[in-house]
């Protein structure tokens, strides 16, 4: 039952807007986990493609499982203002990962009428931070 | 082409989330310019300042008061006719100093700070600063010069926005100079 999830916002440019990690379980920093950290980062950015050749494909913006590597499955929503939302995870929590999908774009929305917020830049509010990770703990790790 | 959606009742309003994006972007680009927070709030205010006086002309038109007897009602025409009026809430007058010359605003939903977070190292902006100058402008073409300043602001982490407005003195029509 090893529910480990790392989510991350991808901007325009590829870059990273926001990184979370979820776990269940106590998973207290196992060196060989914490090698796996840069891993997600490149699994999520490979995925990239795949996603955006799905995004044309339906209508939804929800594009349940996109890629897969090793063990990872990598999990995507495209938003319509194509902010791509990547979640990698390793067991199959489609409903859970749908619901904490729809939370994270609702709180997003909300962060993004902030005037001071400029699109596509690193999201620091701490408020944000709090929401999503309700979200995940609600959601996710349960 | 069927326009009706977007005309329904009065064409010149104008939806709120738009009211309230416009203001933030104006904020925004404020504190870009000007770099300082009191600088923006400044300007804020000034940029109050003269929607008020205009906007005086505006209210009375067409909310019909009369004179006010004291400053007791003017605090009462402000909350429940200006501010209904224009932004569609009624702050609480409260906070009377024993004088009766001053007097608090309390507002709870204030519909310019919708979904607005003070960025870091700006928490000294005043967000509102416009409302203080729109109600110094106003007033002053009535004949009262007050101040008005944020007591308590919500952007900064307090329950409430507080806005405390105080009477100076009534002012003259004065006769400009080299007229008889």
């Amino acid at each position: 039952m090893s529910g480990n999830y790392y989510f991350v916002i991808v901007g325009h440019h590829d870059n990273p807007v926001f990184e979370m990690e979820f776990a269940s379980g106590s998973r207290s920093s196992d060196p060989k986990k914490d090698d796996h950290r840069h891993l997600n980062q490149f699994i999520a950015h490979a995925a990239l493609d795949l996603v955006d050749e799905q995004v044309w494909m339906t209508n939804n913006m929800y594009l349940k499982i996109v890629d897969k590597f090793n063990e990872w499955f990598v999990s995507a929503f495209v938003t319509a203002g194509r902010m791509r939302l990547i979640m990698l995870h390793d067991i199959k929590n489609e409903e859970g990962i749908k619901n904490f999908f729809q939370e994270v774009y609702e709180t997003y929305i909300k962060h993004a009428m902030n005037p001071f917020y400029e699109p596509n830049t690193r999201i620091k509010s701490a408020a944000f931070d709090r929401k999503v990770h309700y979200a995940g703990k609600k959601y996710l790790t349960g | 082409m069927s326009r009706q959606a977007v005309r329904a009742g009065d064409p010149k309003k104008v939806s709120g989330e738009l009211f309230t994006l416009t203001y933030g972007a104006l904020v925004a680009q404020l504190l870009k310019d000007y770099e300082s927070d009191e600088e923006a709030s400044k300007q804020l205010d000034k940029m109050g300042y003269n929607i008020g006086i205009r906007l005086i002309e505006d209210f009375l038109a067409r909310s019909n008061v009369g004179r006010c007897h004291d400053f007791r009602e003017t605090a009462d025409v402000i909350a429940k006719v200006g501010f209904k009026m224009f932004l569609g809430i009624i702050p609480v007058v409260t906070n009377w100093s024993p004088a009766g010359d001053e007097f608090s605003l309390l507002v709870e939903n204030n519909p310019l700070t919708d979904f607005v977070e003070l960025p870091e190292g700006h928490s000294n902006l005043d967000y509102s600063a416009i409302l203080c100058g729109v109600l110094r402008g106003a007033l002053e073409m009535v004949q009262m010069e007050v101040s008005a300043w944020f007591v308590q602001d919500q952007l900064k982490g307090d329950n409430i926005t507080e806005i405390r407005i105080k009477f100076i003195r009534r002012l003259e029509d004065a006769v400009p100079v080299g007229e008889d």
